[in-house]
């Protein structure tokens, strides 16, 4: 095997690297100078915001549906819960004047609202599989939006309003960024290989030694707590929030961008998210047949590339250094131990 | 007594898979099971490994009642197995397969999963290390960014073995180690089975249709027949047992 060759090209990749945290400090102060220069129109900043509120979702989700291999189709009720915890905080529970210093906080506590709903959900969950855990969770998402509906000091039907709108280009990019990396590092420990062995043989990654139950529970809360800090930014970003933005439609979306992109990968998450949130504006004025277009570039990419753009593939950025020195470490101890081994 | 099985039974709805199932396996020995398909073979090893939770019976492994543990909680005290049909992690690299049967092994906890903590760095290192000795054991370090699906049929036998082999088991269970192989393979297959039992003091229990290996390799035979065990003894008995004969080898040997 050409060693030099992988060595090179390792050493090629860990010297990319190096210019991840330049690229990260220099978006940081992009995102902060964006809205203050007049490069581009708040409708862009609009967009690119959104696109980053798409990326946690689809990160988060692919977790559990790409990298684990279920099909849970609630998510969109997991950010519902985000979203009413974090605007309730913001509006009613932390003092006026100064929302915006606690707006972190009103996003995180969304985040463990929902994955402390996501716990509970998980338990009853994971007894099914497949199928069963597709219609557990789309009755979950029902639920979240009815209860959403009855609870009137919330505005029950109507909606919630009165938050301000904090959520700004900066504090996209510091959580989107903060939730990819979280993702990440849970995708290369462990755990992940443990998500990873559920997706490929559940029975044999039991007989491993992986504690599947534990693994799917922490893939869930994890998954859900992400798309909790989404709905705390969506919410406050819009302003307005109601029991129908987050629907079956809204988990819809996100199941698209997931695909689109590529199950298992967070490159994926990210091109998907942001192909689709582009694509949907680019084709706002084709008005109801947009939505004859999009299903249908989405069927053709299920006939041509069933596992999505980037499907079991990733950038070698987000792969951890840890991960990268083993995958081509050169084998000191030579060829052989024993002529045992025929073959 | 490294495994005692007392009296195992199991069901199926009606149909009676294993009964009253009996077996004592000391340190270091090779046993085989053999008995015509559907003899209940791989339902043992299912039960063993608590796949299946035995209607009836027990289990001990090292003096400790396995009987309805998890399989994850089995596996954790010593036994690993191979699988009738390859069950390998066919999307994941030949390095990822093995790692992942290093999950108990690490000792850091999501938190520090999540966060990439220096004690998760230390785990990741050790894991990575002792993989690539396995690989480089089993002569897979070649492969090791290869995606497993990819490989030919007999290295993916032989990672199935090498990943089972990570979590340093003491008993073995190869369900059809030799399924596929032409008799040239069967007999560097023998030797590879020793080979292993030797350097990773294992005892090994195999299920085998093929007689040449079970009976070059085998100490001692469990000859089963519909659930039942209707012999056992060593090769040299279990060959002219009538019993067996009518059963299983009878079929063969008819003029």
């Amino acid at each position: 095997m050409e060693l030099k060759k992988i060595h090179s090209h390792l050493a090629g990749i860990a010297a990319s690297r190096r210019m991840l945290p330049v690229l990260l400090v220099g978006g940081f102060f992009l995102s902060l100078a964006l809205p203050r220069l007049d490069w581009v129109d708040s409708y862009v900043q609009l967009i690119i915001m959104y696109i980053g509120i798409n990326v946690i979702l689809s990160a988060s989700l692919n977790l559990v549906n790409g990298y684990m291999g279920e099909f849970s189709v609630g998510h969109a009720g997991f950010m519902a819960i985000g979203a009413y915890t974090a605007s309730v905080l913001t509006v009613s529970v932390f003092p006026p004047g100064a929302a915006g210093l606690f707006f972190p906080l009103a996003v995180a506590a969304g985040g463990a609202a929902a994955g402390a709903v996501g716990l509970v959900v998980a338990f009853p969950s994971f007894k099914t599989r497949g199928d069963y855990l597709a219609i557990v969770t789309l009755a979950f998402g029902m639920i979240v939006k009815s209860i959403i509906e009855n609870i009137e000091w919330v505005g029950g039907p109507r909606g919630f309003i009165g938050m301000e709108k904090l959520t700004t280009l900066p504090w996209v990019f510091v959580w989107t960024v903060f939730s990819l990396w979280v993702i990440r590092n849970l995708v290369y420990s462990r755990y992940g290989r443990g998500i990873l062995s559920i997706r490929e043989d559940e029975i044999a990654s039991d007989l491993m030694g992986v504690n599947t139950r534990e693994i799917k529970v922490i893939a869930f809360v994890i998954s859900s707590f992400f798309a909790g800090i989404a709905g705390g930014l969506f919410a406050h970003l819009l302003q307005f929030i109601n029991p129908r933005c987050f629907d079956i439609l809204k988990s819809t979306d996100i199941l698209i961008m997931v695909y689109l992109g590529g199950i298992g990968s967070i490159g994926g998450s990210i091109l998907g998210a942001g192909i689709y949130t582009v694509l949907l504006e680019v084709l706002r004025p084709m008005g109801i047949w947009r939505m004859v277009i999009m299903p249908l570039m989405l069927v053709l990419l299920m006939i041509y590339r069933p596992y999505g753009i980037m499907g079991l593939r990733e950038f070698r950025w987000f792969v951890p250094g840890v991960d990268l020195e083993g995958l081509h470490r050169p084998d000191k101890k030579g060829k052989s131990k024993t002529d045992a081994l025929a073959g | 007594m490294l495994l005692q099985v007392k009296d195992l039974t199991h069901y199926f709805g009606g149909l009676c898979a294993v009964s009253n199932f009996n077996l004592e396996l000391g340190s270091g020995e090779l046993v085989g099971i053999i008995g015509p398909n559907g003899a209940g073979k791989t339902t043992i090893f299912n039960l063993i490994t608590g796949v299946y939770r035995a209607s009836r019976g027990s289990i001990v492994f090292e003096g400790t009642e396995i009987t309805g543990m998890k399989p994850h909680r089995i596996t954790g005290r010593g036994i690993a197995r191979t699988f009738q049909n390859i069950r390998l992690f066919n999307n994941l690299t030949v390095l990822d397969n093995i790692r992942t049967a290093f999950y108990s092994e690490a000792a850091y906890g999501p938190l520090q999963a999540l966060f990439h903590s220096g004690r998760y760095r230390a785990d990741e290192r050790e894991i990575a290390r002792r993989s690539f000795d396995l690989l480089s054991i089993f002569r897979l370090s070649d492969y090791s960014g290869e995606i497993s699906r990819n490989l030919p049929y007999g290295l993916q036998r032989r990672l199935e073995i090498a990943r089972a082999l990570a979590a340093r088991p003491q008993l073995l269970l190869l369900d059809e180690p030799a399924a596929g192989m032409n008799p040239n393979e069967i007999r560097g297959l023998m030797d590879f089975i020793i080979w292993i039992k030797k350097n990773f003091s294992l005892t090994i229990l195999l299920i085998e249709h093929q007689m040449p290996l079970v009976m070059g390799l085998c100490e001692r035979l469990e000859v089963l027949d519909f659930g039942e065990t209707i012999a056992r003894g060593t090769p040299e008995e279990i060959r002219s047992n009538r019993r067996v004969l009518e059963a299983y080898l009878g079929e063969e040997q008819k003029p």
